[in-house]
C-alpha cells in the first residue's frame, strides 16, 4: 500500500541530505565536545556550526540559541526559569504567590502544564480566551497584565488549527509592559518566518523533527540579558544554561535542518499552500455538510482542519488510516485513545463537533497525486461512516 | 490567486466501502481476545485490532495507589499487551476512547442500581450498551463487516426460521451466554464468537503455540473499572466525584415478623443473600432476604425463607426464538454461578415474563439478569425486577 502521509504537524521525516549531514558525527566524528583534544574541537566545530544555522533562521545570534531536547523542554526552561530567577533578582518580593504569567487557553499541554504546575506553587496564570478563528484579543492581553506580570508566553501557530498569533502586537504590548516575551515556536519555525528581532521575542522555542530534523533535539532562543533560571544542573555546557554533553548529530541535524528551512521557506509555503487549498476546495466540494474550522485567520501555509458533521473523528482517522492515509484528530491520551481537543473547545465548537473534526497537515514533500489520491479516499470514508451514524440526518445530503 | 488542482469527477459509485470479509477484533489485550486474532488468521480472515479505553483509572485519584489497577482490564498495561500481540501477528490495532459511553451506560448505571438497593451486572451493560452497540457500529464504519469477540458462546443461524441463535459455549465451564442474552437479532448476525467451541485449555494452547506474549497471562475475574476489587469503596468514591447522594443512614434490620434485631450501616451495604454482618435470630444465622429502600430497612430471615419458585423479569429480550404465546419448559439461570434450574416462563404484558422453577432457588436477586435455556439455547433474558 501506498501509504499518503497528510499529518506532519504531529511529525517529520528526517530530511535524507539532513541525515547524510549528521551520519558522521555517530562513529567517526563522535568526540565530546566539551573536550580540549581535536576529536572535541571537530564537534565542537559542528556545533557551533548548527547554532549559526539556527540563529540564521531565527534571525537571533548564534550566542543566543540553546540546544535542548525538544520543544518540551524548551517551554518548561522558558515558563519556570522566569518566574522563578525574578525571585532572586527582585528586591521587592522574594515569593511565587507575587508572581503572574499570561498565557492562552489553546496553549500546547508542555505549556499548558507547565503554567498549571506554576499555579500549583503558587504563581497566578491567566489564560486568555480565543474567539472563533482561534485568535488571541489584544485588548484582553493589556487588561490582563498586572504589576506582577513576568511572562507573557503566546503560542506562535496553533498544532491543530495553524493559526497565527499577531506576536508582533502581542511583543510590542510585552515590551511596553516591560514584561519578558515567550513564545512556542514549534509549529511556525520552518513553515513561516519567524524573527525573534521583529516579534520583540526574549524567548522561543523549536522542535527539530516537526521541520525535517530528527526527534529528541530542539533550541531555546535566551536574547541576550534576559534573566532565566537554568532547568537542569550539571555541567558548564552551553554556558551553564543547558548542562549536559551536547547530542552533536541531533544537533547539527537541527541547524542543517534549520539551514533547508531558511533557504526553501518561500517556495515550499508556495507549493504547499497551493495543495492545502487544494485540498480543502476539494474536500469542500466533494462531502456535503463539511465546513473548515478557524480559516478565516493567518494560517501555516500547510494545515487545515476540517469539520465532518454526523461522525466520530476517531472513527474516520482509523478508517482513513486501514485506505492508507494518515491524518489526526484531537490528542492522543497515553494509551493512544483520542481525547477531545481542548483547541477546538476554546474556539466554541461543541464537543460533538470538535470530536467530527480533523486535521490534515501536509509536509514538503506532499505531491499533486497523494493530494489527489486524498480527495477520493476522503468522501468515500465519510460517506460510510454517516451511512451508518446514527446523528447523521440523511436528508442534509440530498437537501 | 492560486489555481487549483483539476479533479476528476467524482465516480458514480465510492471506492470499495469495505475490505471484503474485514473482521473487527474486541481486544482486551488478554489471552482469550488475543487467541481470537489468531485464530482469525489461520482461518486467512483480514482482521483489525480494536482497544477499548473505557475507564481512567485518574478519574477517581482518591482510588489511586491501589497497585493492583494496573493489572485490570482498563489499564495501561492491556492496552500495550493488546498492541504487543498485534505487532506479534502483525495486523493493525487501534485504541477506540469509549469513556463518555461506558460511564453513562455502565458505570453510573451500576452505582445507581447499588444505591437503590439492587445488585447490578456491569458486564451484560457493557456487552450490551458498548461493545455491541457503539464498537460494533465503529468497526463497520472504519470498513470492518463483523465484529469478533472473547466471549464463550455460539452463535448459530437458524434457517428455517430465519433466526441467529444464541447458544451456551461448547466448554460449559466457561460458558459467558449468561451475560449476552441483551444481543439482538442485527447484532448477532454481524458477531463472531470463535472460542464457543473451544476449552479454556485449548485456547491457552493456540496461544502458547503462536507464541503470543499473552499465553500465560492470568484471567481477570472482577470488575475491570473497580480498583481492587472493592466495589463499596468504588461507588463511595464515585458518588463523591459526581455528587450522587448516599444514604448512609443507619437503620433497622428486621425479621420477616417485623422484630427489629439489630441496626444496619446504609442499605446499599448488603446484597441479597448475604450472612456477614447480620447476627442471629432465635440463636440461628439469618440472611438478607430484600432490601426495603423505602423504609430503609434490610429484611432477614432463616435460610429456608431465601429460597424461593416464582419472580418477573423486566426488559425481555427474545433471542432465539420469537416472543411466544403459550407458557414454555427449560432452565433458568439467575446469576453467573448458578445452575441452570428446570423452570417455566410465561409472556406478561410490557416486555416482561413470570418465571417459575420447580423447585425453589436461594437468593434471587433484583438486579441481577435471569437467563432462560432451552438446554444449549438461550431462548430469552431480562432483569430480575
Amino acid at each position: 500500500m501506498n501509504r499518503i502521509y497528510l499529518d506532519h504537524n504531529a511529525t517529520t521525516a528526517v530530511d535524507s541530505a539532513v541525515l547524510d549531514a549528521m551520519l558522521p558525527y555517530f562513529s567517526a566524528e563522535f568526540g565530546n565536545a566539551s573536550s580540549i583534544h581535536t576529536f572535541g574541537q571537530r564537534a565542537r566545530a559542528a556545533v557551533e556550526t548548527a547554532r549559526e544555522q539556527v540563529a540564521a533562521l531565527l534571525n537571533a545570534r548564534p550566542q543566543e540559541i540553546v540546544f535542548t531536547s525538544g520543544g518540551t523542554e524548551s517551554d518548561n526552561h522558558a515558563i519556570f526559569g522566569v518566574p522563578l530567577e525574578s525571585l532572586t533578582s527582585s528586591t521587592s518580593s522574594t515569593s511565587l504567590t507575587s508572581r503572574h504569567i499570561i498565557t492562552t487557553t489553546i496553549e500546547h499541554e508542555a505549556v499548558l502544564n507547565a503554567c498549571q504546575a506554576l499555579e500549583v506553587l503558587g504563581v497566578a496564570v491567566t489564560y486568555l480566551p480565543v474567539n472563533r478563528e482561534g485568535l488571541v484579543s489584544l485588548d484582553e492581553l493589556r487588561h490582563a497584565l498586572r504589576p506582577e506580570t513576568v511572562l507573557i508566553t503566546v503560542m506562535h501557530a496553533n498544532n491543530e488549527l495553524g493559526t497565527i498569533q499577531p506576536l508582533a502586537e502581542i511583543g510590542r504590548i510585552a515590551a511596553e509592559a516591560d514584561v519578558y516575551f515567550h513564545t512556542d515556536a514549534v509549529q511556525s519555525a520552518g513553515k513561516i518566518p519567524v524573527d525573534v528581532k521583529a516579534l520583540q521575542l526574549d524567548l522561543l522555542s523549536i522542535s527539530g523533527h516537526k521541520f525535517y530534523a530528527p526527534k529528541g533535539i530542539g533550541a531555546l532562543f535566551i536574547k541576550s540579558g534576559t534573566r532565566l533560571r537554568q532547568l537542569l544542573y550539571g555541567g558548564h555546557h552551553q554556558r551553564g544554561f543547558r548542562p549536559g554533553t551536547e547530542n552533536v548529530a541531533g544537533i547539527v541535524g537541527l541547524g542543517k535542518a534549520a539551514e533547508f528551512a531558511r533557504l526553501s521557506l518561500e517556495t515550499d509555503a508556495a507549493r504547499v499552500t497551493h495543495f492545502r487549498d487544494s485540498l480543502e476546495q476539494g474536500i469542500l466540494a466533494r462531502v456535503p455538510d463539511s465546513c473548515l474550522n478557524a480559516a478565516k485567520a493567518p494560517r501555516t501555509p500547510n494545515t487545515t482542519n476540517i469539520l465532518f458533521p454526523g461522525l466520530e473523528g476517531e472513527a474516520l482517522v482509523i478508517a482513513l488510516d486501514l485506505k492508507g492515509l494518515a491524518c489526526s484528530t484531537g490528542a492522543a491520551c497515553s494509551s493512544g485513545a483520542v481525547e477531545p481537543s481542548h483547541v477546538l473547545t476554546a474556539i466554541g465548537l461543541p464537543a460533538a463537533a470538535a470530536r467530527a473534526s480533523i486535521r490534515f497537515s501536509l509536509g514538503r514533500h506532499t505531491t499533486e497525486s497523494e493530494i489527489r489520491a486524498a480527495l477520493e479516499i476522503i468522501p468515500a470514508a465519510v460517506a460510510q461512516l454517516r451511512k451508518l451514524s446514527p446523528t447523521y440526518q440523511k436528508s442534509a445530503i440530498s437537501g | 490567486m492560486s489555481t487549483h488542482l483539476q479533479l476528476d469527477p467524482l465516480p458514480a459509485t465510492p471506492a470499495a466501502e469495505t475490505t471484503p470479509g474485514l473482521v473487527a477484533v474486541a481486544m482486551s489485550g488478554g489471552v482469550d481476545s488475543s487467541t481470537v486474532a489468531t485464530v482469525l488468521l489461520q482461518q486467512n480472515r483480514p482482521i483489525v485490532g480494536l482497544t477499548m479505553q473505557l475507564w481512567n483509572q485518574r478519574r477517581l485519584p482518591e482510588l489511586q495507589g491501589d497497585g493492583p489497577a494496573q493489572h485490570r482490564c482498563c489499564s495501561l498495561d492491556d492496552v500495550y499487551d493488546a498492541k504487543r500481540v498485534a505487532q506479534h501477528l502483525n495486523f493493525p490495532h487501534y485504541v477506540v476512547n469509549f469513556e463518555e459511553q461506558f460511564e453513562a451506560r455502565v458505570v453510573r448505571p451500576f452505582v445507581e442500581q447499588y444505591l437503590s438497593g439492587r445488585t447490578p451486572i456491569a458486564c451484560t451493560n457493557c456487552n450490551t450498551d458498548v461493545k455491541f452497540e457503539p464498537l460494533l457500529r465503529m468497526a463497520r464504519q472504519i470498513g470492518a463487516e463483523r465484529l469478533a469477540t472473547g466471549h464463550y458462546a455460539r452463535i448459530r443461524k437458524n434457517e428455517s426460521v430465519g433466526r441467529f441463535e444464541l447458544l451456551r459455549a461448547r466448554d460449559d465451564s466457561k460458558d459467558q451466554s449468561y451475560f449476552l442474552w441483551g444481543l439482538t437479532q442485527e447484532q448477532l448476525s454481524r458477531s463472531d464468537f470463535p472460542l464457543g467451541e473451544l476449552t479454556k485449555e485449548e485456547v491457552r494452547n493456540v496461544a502458547r503455540n503462536a507464541n503470543l506474549p499473552v499465553a500465560e497471562k492470568p484471567e481477570s475475574m472482577e470488575l475491570c473499572f473497580v480498583p481492587n476489587g472493592n466495589y463499596v469503596q468504588f461507588i463511595h468514591a464515585y458518588s463523591r466525584a459526581e455528587g450522587i447522594a448516599v444514604n448512609n443512614q443507619e437503620g433497622d434490620i428486621v425479621t420477616e415478623d417485623g422484630s427489629v434485631i439489630g441496626r444496619h450501616t446504609g442499605v446499599h451495604n448488603y446484597t441479597v443473600g448475604q450472612r456477614k454482618g447480620l447476627g442471629f435470630a432465635a440463636g440461628k444465622p439469618v440472611y438478607v432476604l430484600s432490601i426495603d429502600t423505602q423504609n430503609n430497612r434490610i429484611i432477614v430471615g432463616e435460610d429456608e425463607a431465601l429460597r424461593t419458585s416464582t419472580f418477573e423479569i423486566e426488559n425481555v429480550n427474545w433471542i432465539s426464538i420469537a416472543e411466544p404465546t403459550t407458557p414454555i419448559h427449560g432452565q433458568a439461570k439467575i446469576r453467573h454461578k448458578h445452575d441452570p434450574a428446570p423452570a417455566t416462563i410465561d409472556v406478561l404484558p410490557n416486555n416482561r415474563a413470570r418465571i417459575t422453577f420447580e423447585t425453589p432457588q436461594r437468593a434471587i436477586t433484583p438486579g441481577q439478569a435471569a437467563v432462560f435455556y432451552n438446554n444449549e439455547t438461550v431462548l430469552a433474558g431480562g432483569w430480575i425486577k
